[in-house]
């Protein structure tokens, strides 16, 4: 079990997050015109690294904040972890 | 009382507290302090059980949680255990155990004959044999296996023990309390940190509980004692007997299981049986110690076969002897340790040593003593069926190839020592990658990848002074990482043995012409000849070799035969071990009784649940319950004999009729505050918010962004801006995270805050043609016309001083109300709508009910917004707005979107209009079509219809309404039915929807 420091509330066991996905998908901006393979993109593809990741977790059994986190996907090791304001 | 091997002196057992149990349905006795193992040994008994495949005798190799083979069936019944590990088993008064893996009986077994039969079992024979033919596998061959592979019995009742989760964090968790353990435990704790220190004995020391060393002015014993005591008086110090750290996980979270019951006499109704503890430890110091290594010759799996230091332990800590002419075969020092013991007690071993020669202190005093002594031989095969009864010894010629004269010794024991293996799983689980290290020509722990520092002979230090070396320095360092104090605490002096060379020899060759079994893996009988077969059929990797003869794979991890495996593999491939590499570690270290796991989330603590402030009186007044989600609802009020389907037909025809209550409390809220709460709304629903006025609601339905729907339900404008949100009760925790992932992520502009208020309301709707005459009885000062409170209205009441909120929304189809107050006076509000309900025949309504109302008006919900459909499959596409964008609006553009063929909602009947049709049933046009019969779409829901007295089903169907009037099969095979059907619109009842509006 991951030790995830949120931004808020500190350094908590994952089992009080949930896991949001890459940090780094734009949702396209409402009414804009988006080409079919832009949309495909934003719903569908996603990369699969192995190494650094930076990624949205969600506090939901805590502030219920959303928030980044750089994390390592074949060792787990979290380098750092960001509220939505801040760089990574 | 006959407990023949039993010293009158040594071990650590309370001789005055006799305790009785049975073995195998006899009556034996042991004292106070023995484990189920000792206690066996010293009434002579070595034969504990059959192996695995071949079901040859077997008895006890070791005297800790390395044992391969006393594995035991503990207690009867629902208490019953098996795979219990008899060195591992504390022995208290009563206790029962028996062998496992042989029929009838221990000393005679029928599954032997597979003995003589085993060039027919050899590796991989499962593989070859139970291929084919395909259909044989599930009536024949499987339950063959399934009963010869039988290890301990699963009780087949519910585990009557008790078992608590404790989650614990530490500065420095300390694995294991031999000198390293106890000494870095000490140093970290002097130098300020937060220790655990947890051993899996219930006593604390480790080695030095047998060894004959000095610490400063002490024995070890003493050294161990006196520290022991001095962490229990620190109070940053927690220390735990008992207690096995077998899981190494990420984040330095360490599991360990505490046994908390099983060896106290009388306990207590609710001590629970073991503890579970999660440690996030912020550095984990592994002292686990080092395991010894068996040696390999010609049917060295007899009982009365054991390792060198388990003989050692058992005289030291038990005072039990496990021969009285022992043969001790060595290729290192350590095992004299155990022959000086044995002649210090009286008994005259005899030692076979692999090597020329040897200058160790160890072997210098056994001479001294007397010790019979033979260099340059070897045990080459033993005789005697249930217990060792002689070794053939002979002496090694030059290469070791063969032996120049064999001879065979009588005696009852063989006390066998190969050297010892670091115990690196924990370090291993860490991610550590281990290396071999020549010397010890074992595996150690290299890099560490987490916090971890492996210590002591678990590292390949097998001398007390480096240990407590080690102990000390890792001790202090670590700490100091986390407490900065520098205060460093020196390790003592210390005095034992000098330990020459051990020789690099494990596998005894066989005499001329012999083809005697030697075995490697014990618990999963597996042997040199088996891994022999493995290279020769073109296995090359060890991940690879080990499941073809499944060496490593049993519950003992192969703690004692991993690296004799290698080093068969090695030799025989001629390359080096680190070459052929180790198989991966993996938790549990030992295994670890279910229940622990589970902790108290059986039964009804498996998940929380909720109940609504309304549920005494539900109880009260017969409610039968369901499930929805974590919450208990009632499902209908039964009376009398009725049958769920009569109750939901009384219940749902009084709502028709009269007047019907419901509790919707479970109906997810969500309170939406913010300048720009409107617009929010306009984004996430697929129709138009701005406009909303004051003290109305709205229908709205939201998609996720694949265009797929994702909720429906109502929201209603208290004030500019504040809405008040409901969500189904099975999406609430969904769409309140869906709300704030586009409040925070996508649109962190949006000035909104969210907020569940589910608990903080209790719900009831209360629907039916009188229901507005009843309101008018609630709330006598409102105007409750249909003008003064039209459909879609919003009211803030008051119900005889307690504030309400009133909307007169429906879901039942009906002209209905539902009315919320603060949760705890929710039962005020539902008694005084029952009590001012009477004269109108209010009855209250379940889920069953509610379902079969709004089935047969057409009203969508969890078994049509199934993750699957978009809005025009379900007759929503009236509610896109085509004017804004909102969540999921492209996608709806999606060519399978468009297709007009899709499944779409309609209303099934079945001709007959007597037979209910089963949900899920598919709907076919030729009910005789060959298989798979192509499927034109599924009954989502079915109820039996109030207002038409016939069943109804909703229905998810190809080309949907264009199919109205046809008729079609509803199969069912689950329910072997296949019915005749007609479509007709969804909307069964009140198709206009005048009635809500009335
Ligand atoms: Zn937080």
């Amino acid at each position: 079990m991951l030790e995830i420091k949120c931004p808020y509330c500190g350094s908590r066991s994952q089992n009080e997050f949930s896991y949001g996905g890459d940090s780094n998908i734009k949702r396209p901006e409402l009414g804009k015109e988006v080409s079919d393979k832009d949309w495909d993109n934003f719903i569908y593809l996603r990369k699969n690294p192995r190494g650094k990741h930076s990624e949205l977790w969600h506090h939901v059994a805590g502030c219920r904040q959303w928030f980044k986190v750089l994390r390592d996907t074949s060792t787990h090791e979290i380098f750092k972890t960001a509220k939505l304001t801040e760089e990574l | 009382m006959t407990q023949k091997y039993r010293l009158d002196k040594e071990g650590y057992i309370n001789r005055k507290k006799s305790i009785s149990f049975k073995f195998n349905g006899k009556k034996y006795f042991g004292y106070h302090g023995d484990t189920l193992a000792s206690a066996l040994l010293a009434n002579g008994i070595h034969l504990v059980g059959r192996s695995f495949k071949y079901h040859r005798p077997r008895g006890f190799i070791g005297s800790k949680e390395d044992e391969p083979n006393a594995k035991v069936q503990l207690y009867n019944g629902a208490k019953t255990e098996p795979n219990a590990v008899a060195t591992e088993v504390e022995l208290v008064e009563g206790l029962v155990a028996k062998s496992q893996n042989c029929w009838p009986s221990v000393s005679f077994d029928f599954g032997a004959i597979n003995n003589f039969l085993s060039k027919f079992f050899p590796a991989g024979f499962y593989y070859k044999t139970f291929m084919w033919p395909k259909s044989f596998w599930h009536k024949i061959y499987e339950p063959i296996i399934r009963k010869a592979a039988g290890l301990g019995v699963a009780p087949l009742k519910p585990d009557p023990d008790r078992y608590e989760h404790k989650f614990e964090h530490c500065d420095v968790l300390v694995v294991g309390s031999g000198p390293s353990g106890l000494g870095s435990a000490l140093a970290a704790a002097k130098n300020g940190a937060r220790v655990i220190l947890a051993e899996d004995k219930s006593k604390f020391g480790g080695s030095l509980l047998t060894d004959q060393v000095t610490i400063g002015n002490k024995t070890g014993k003493e050294w161990a004692d006196e520290t022991v005591e001095q962490l229990k008086s620190m109070p940053n110090v927690v220390i735990k007997n008992r207690s096995q750290v077998f899981g190494y996980y990420d984040h330095n979270m360490m599991v360990m299981f505490e046994r908390t019951k099983d060896h106290i006499e009388s306990p207590n109704k609710y001590t629970p049986r073991q503890k579970l503890w999660y440690i996030r430890a912020k550095e984990v110091l592994v002292s686990t110690g080092s395991i010894e290594r068996p040696l390999i010759f010609g049917n060295n799996d007899r009982p009365g076969i054991l390792l060198a230091s388990a003989a050692k332990e058992y005289i030291k800590k038990y005072g039990v002897l496990v021969g009285k002419k022992p043969v001790i075969f060595t290729n290192n020092d350590s095992a004299y340790d155990a022959a000086i013991e044995f002649k210090k007690n009286g008994i005259n071993p005899l030692v076979v040593d692999i090597r020329k020669n040897s200058e160790g202190t160890a072997v210098k005093e056994a001479k001294d003593l007397g010790v019979n002594i033979k260099f340059s031989h070897a045990v080459a095969n033993t005789k005697g069926y249930l217990r060792v009864s002689s070794a053939t010894v002979g002496k090694l010629n030059n290469d070791k190839s063969g032996y120049e004269n064999l001879e065979n010794i009588p005696c009852d024991c063989i006390c066998v020592s190969g050297n010892w293996t670091p115990t690196v799983h924990l370090a291993s689980q860490s991610g550590n990658k281990l290396k071999f290290d020549e010397i010890i020509s074992a595996f150690i722990p290299n890099q560490s990848h987490q916090n971890e520092t492996t210590i002591g002979s678990a590292n390949g230090s097998f001398t007390l002074k480096k240990s407590l070396e080690d102990g000390f320095n890792k001790g202090f360092e670590v700490s100091n990482k986390l407490t900065k104090k520098n205060i460093k605490s020196d390790p003592p002096t210390s005095n034992e043995k000098s330990y020459d060379n051990y020789e690099k020899f494990w596998c005894m060759p066989l005499p001329e012409n012999k083809k005697y079994k030697r075995c490697v893996d014990f618990q999963n009988d597996v042997y040199v000849s088996d891994i022999e077969l493995a290279i020769r059929e073109g296995f090359r990797s060890i991940e690879h070799v080990k499941r073809y003869t499944t060496l490593g794979m049993a519950t003992d991890q192969g703690k004692t035969s991993n690296l004799n495996g290698l080093q068969l593999v090695s030799n025989i491939e001629n390359k080096i071990v680190p070459e052929v590499g180790h198989t991966t570690f993996r938790p549990p270290y030992t295994p670890v009784t279910i229940g622990t796991i589970v902790g108290r989330e059986v039964g009804k603590h498996y998940r929380p649940t909720r109940k609504s402030p309304m549920h005494s009186w539900h109880e009260k007044n017969n409610a039968v319950f369901v499930d929805a989600g974590l919450w208990l609802r009632p499902r209908y009020y039964k009376q009398g004999n009725e049958t769920l389907q009569q109750a939901a037909k009384r219940e749902g025809a009084n709502v028709r009729k009269n007047v019907g209550i419901c509790d919707v409390t479970s109906l997810g809220k969500i309170d939406i505050k913010g300048p720009d709460s409107a617009e929010f709304l306009n984004r996430v629903y697929t129709n138009a918010w701005m406009k909303l006025p004051v003290g109305k609601a709205r229908y709205g339905v939201m998609l996720r962004e694949d265009g797929i729907v994702f909720d429906d339900g109502t929201t209603t404008r208290i004030s500019e801006n504040h809405f008040h949100m409901t969500t189904t009760t099975a999406q609430a925790v969904n769409v309140l995270a869906h709300l704030e992932y586009y409040l925070q992520v996508v649109w962190p502009e949006l000035d909104v805050n969210v907020l569940s208020t589910t608990e903080q309301w209790a719900g009831a709707a209360v629907a039916g043609p009188k229901s507005r005459e009843l309101l008018k009885k609630l709330f006598p000062e409102t105007d409750v016309s249909n003008e003064g409170f039209p459909f879609m209205g919003f009211k803030e009441e008051n119900l005889f001083g307690i504030p309400a909120r009133v909307f007169r929304i429906s879901f039942s189809g009906e002209l209905a109300y539902e009315i919320n107050v603060e949760s705890n006076h929710g039962i005020f509000m539902w008694e005084k709508i029952m009590n001012l309900g009477k004269s109108m025949g209010i009855q209250p309504y379940g889920t069953e009910a509610l379902s079969t109302l709004r089935i047969e008006m057409g009203h969508v919900a969890g078994s049509e917004i199934d993750g699957r459909t978009i809005p025009s499959d379900l007759s929503l596409e009236g509610m896109l707005s085509k004017k804004k964008d909102f969540v999921g609006k492209r996608s709806l553009n999606r060519e399978a979107f468009l297709n007009p063929n899709r499944e779409k909602i309609v209303g099934v009947i079945p001709v007959d209009k007597k037979t209910m049709i089963p949900e899920g049933s598919h709907l076919v046009k030729d009910k005789n079509a060959a298989l798979p019969n192509p499927k034109l779409g599924h009954i989502s829901a079915s109820c039996w219809s109030v207002e038409y007295n016939n069943p109804f089903s909703l229905a998810i169907l190809k080309e949907g309404k264009k199919r109205i009037g046809e008729k079609l099969y509803a199969l069912s095979p689950l329910k072997n039915k296949s019915i005749e059907v007609e479509v007709v619109s969804s909307h069964y009842v009140d198709p206009k929807g005048e009635r809500v509006r009335s």
